[in-house]
């Protein structure tokens, strides 16, 4: 890596396993990535591939049991988050690393005041008075845009709609100024116009504050329009990483190139309509049972025998183009 | 638009609101507030708006899964607004409906053979092996296997789920099929197979899709003319290209450029509304969007649009330039 100063993640090959009554499955296999200051990094995949539990494994909140992170290193602005006990751990969590979750209700308490929940998240994490911290959680509901801050402030989650709420929890993750934030599908509950608003409201939120923000979405549109860099995972695995320019102008990864097809897109001038959309045929696979070698090879079209016997290692492409399928260089031609 | 199958006028549906000991009512939820449009055979009119809008209201409605308020619902010119059981009958066969969440609309006891079987067994079609014939063929249609006729609901993914689900409404030869957000619980790649397979057996069988979805890039893909939703109105109807590309609704042009499109390239999101939808409990009066819509004129609060034609194959309910609505 050539400039590393201003890395505020660092995660490197990153195991996080789960024990259950059908047996022990990796749901984060082997995962690693950076994010810099003020970068957005989009995680994209469909259900199931481990985006939730790469995030909570960020948080070390995977619950233990059935989960246990078992590999790797989690390097949080020069600290190994894997190397702390729960105590350490609590001074960092909603401190310098934050989380938003696609259901409001999961990080909020209905039966506290929003404002009071943003004063005891602050007053947590820094030596403030009452009132100044009461301050803070005006001023951040005024940042994230809500309508007469100083009222809302007294209202229960319960009386605010469900872009608020988000809202609401955004300037809670966002009121220690963290020098990351995990958004896990923030927007995926939201209608569309709202989406757009709590969107923007991120990016402009994320460029002021400086934050590095990791962002799980499943939405490939979402990932065009808000990240600079995209990881791309497989049953546990990530499969593709690169830029959000390169990805979307020639993806290196079957799997992407098929999901990409798969997507219907809104007809505008100059975009034509697609005949018919690409079907991945198949499902994705049980974690349980995952093939020896690509996971992806029941189900694509350029599967060779190799691809069924040995796993394809990740390879640079070019510019920090990561691929890991044995005949990414075929894939332009073929797919 | 070929002959017209479906016509529906001025449907309204509207639900009290009961507050307090003595169930007083404190309101009316304006669920469908004077809806009108008409689906042609073999066409697929696409429904779309936001969450709350009266998507599903339209589509029960229409389906008498409940009784509208007021308005009339016209199925191949016969009035069934007020049929009685026994009247609808024969009519329940023209209509079937698949739903978003093909986990909860199959029944975990019934193996997937009964469950597509059943509806032909109550309408006494067939018996038997000829049952079991035409059950088979059915799950030919929609790409599953005969041999997993004899499987449980739980032994199937989600897609293939959708895939029982769709071949029972086909079950009776349907003319109309209602699809309620068919694919919004599906996986993306599996999400174009249901996809394809629904255009594939329209295609093949010529009838008609009233298709509710709130991704406006799958609405795009599957139908021949959209119409949007807000508030329990439609505010615009138009074939898809002209809907698509020259949006004349405020709303319609907010929503459109609200879709984050996936190509880094394209234009960067641009939220063209603020704040958040209204409650349908005594909705706003004039145009229920005035208070989000950028080009509100004082007018908007108290007049309301109706739905009228705006060249071009639009209908439009905007006061703008005459009841035209604007171009972008
Ligand atoms: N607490 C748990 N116990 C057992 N298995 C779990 C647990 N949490 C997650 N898993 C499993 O780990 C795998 C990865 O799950 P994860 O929630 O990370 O998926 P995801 O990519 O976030 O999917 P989605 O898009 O549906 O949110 C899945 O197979 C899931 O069933
Ligand atoms: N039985 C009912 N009693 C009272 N209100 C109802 C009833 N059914 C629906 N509503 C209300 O009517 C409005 C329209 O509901 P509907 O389910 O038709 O919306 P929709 O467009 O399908 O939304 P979604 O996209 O969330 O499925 C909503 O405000 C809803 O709360
Ligand atoms: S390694 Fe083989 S099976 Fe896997 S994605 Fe590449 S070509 Fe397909
Ligand atoms: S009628 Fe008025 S408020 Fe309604 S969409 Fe048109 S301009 Fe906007
Ligand atoms: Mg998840
Ligand atoms: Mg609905």
């Amino acid at each position: 890596m050539a400039d590393t100063s201003d890395l505020v993640l660092d995660v490197k090959n990153l195991k996080t396993v789960f024990f259950t009554n059908s047996g022990l499955f990796k749901a984060v296999d082997d995962v690693s990535f950076t994010v810099k200051r003020g970068e957005t990094l989009a995680i994209v995949g469909e259900s199931g591939c481990g985006k939730s539990v790469t995030a909570l494994s960020l948080m070390r909140l995977v619950s233990d049991p059935p989960g246990r992170i078992v590999g790797g290193s989690i390097m949080l602005e020069g600290t190994d988050l894997l190397a702390l006990d729960e105590a350490a751990m609590r001074k960092i969590r909603g401190n310098r690393i934050s989380m938003i979750f696609q259901e409001p209700m999961t990080s909020l308490n209905p039966v506290i005041r929003i404002g009071d929940q943003i004063v005891e998240a602050v007053r947590l994490h820094r030596n403030l008075s009452t009132k100044e911290a009461r301050n803070i959680a005006v001023e951040m509901l005024h940042l994230v845009r809500i309508p007469e801050p100083a009222r809302r402030a007294r209202e229960y989650p319960h009386q605010l709609s469900g872009g608020m709420r988000q809202r609401a929890m955004i300037a809670m993750a966002l009121a220690c100024r963290p020098a990351l934030l995990i958004a896990d599908e923030p927007t995926t509950a939201l209608d569309v116009t709202i989406q757009a608003q709590i969107l923007a409201l991120i990016l402009d939120l994320q460029k002021e504050l400086g934050t590095g923000l990791v962002l799980i979405t499943h939405d490939l549109g979402v990932v065009a329009q808000t990240a600079q860099r995209v990881i791309v995972m497989y049953a546990g695995r990530k499969v593709e990483e690169a830029s959000v320019e390169a990805l979307f102008a020639a993806p290196k990864h079957p799997y992407t190139r098929g999901l990409m097809a798969s997507i219907p897109a809104v007809p505008a001038p100059g975009i034509a309509a697609q005949e018919r959309l690409n079907e991945i045929p198949g499902t994705v696979p049980s974690l349980v049972r995952l093939p020896k070698g690509c996971a992806f090879a029941p189900r694509c079209k350029l599967a060779v025998k190799r691809c069924e016997a040995e796993y394809p290692p990740l390879a640079d492409w070019g510019g920090g183009h990561l691929a890991a399928c044995w005949r990414a260089a075929d894939v332009a031609e073929v797919a | 638009m070929s002959e017209v199958l479906l016509e529906v006028t001025d449907l309204k549906k509207y639900y009290p609101v009961r507050a307090g000991v003595l169930r007083r009512q404190v309101g009316t939820v304006h669920s469908v507030d004077g809806v009108s449009f008409s689906v042609g055979a073999g066409e697929t009119l696409g429904l779309v708006g936001e969450s709350g809008c009266g998507k599903s209201t339209v589509a029960r409605s229409v389906l008498r899964l409940i009784e509208p308020t007021s308005g009339q619902i016209r199925l191949d010119g016969e009035d069934i607004t007020h049929l009685s059981k026994t009247a609808l009958r024969p009519h329940r066969r023209a209509m079937q409906i698949v739903f978003q969440d093909p986990f909860a609309s199959l029944n975990p006891r019934m193996t997937a053979g009964d469950i597509v079987g059943e509806p032909i067994a109550v309408h006494g079609l067939a018996t038997g092996q000829a049952l079991e014939a035409r059950v088979a063929k059915l799950f030919e249609q929609v790409g599953l296997r005969p041999d997993q006729m004899r499987n449980f609901p739980h032994q199937f993914s989600g897609g293939q789920r959708q895939r029982i689900c769709i071949a029972r409404a086909l079950a009776l030869g349907p003319r109309l099929i209602v699809c309620d957000e068919p694919v919004s619980a599906l996986d993306v790649s599996i999400q174009a197979q249901v996809i394809n397979l629904l255009i594939d057996l329209q295609k093949q069988h010529g009838f008609s899709y009233l298709f509710i979805a709130h991704d406006l890039a799958v609405v795009a893909h599957i139908s021949h003319r959209v119409a949007v939703m807000y508030l329990g109105r439609i505010v615009e109807i138009a074939d898809k290209d002209e809907l698509f590309r020259n949006p004349r609704h405020p709303y319609t042009q907010a929503l459109l450029a609200s879709v984050p499109i996936a190509n880094p390239l394209a234009k960067k999101l641009a939220p063209l509304v603020d704040g958040d939808v209204p409650s349908p409990v005594n909705p706003p009066p004039g145009c229920a969007f005035h208070t989000r819509c950028r080009f509100a004129m004082e007018r908007c609060k108290t007049e309301r649009p109706v739905l009228m034609e705006a060249g071009d194959g639009h209908q439009v309910a905007c006061l703008l330039n005459d009841g035209t609505g604007r171009s972008q």
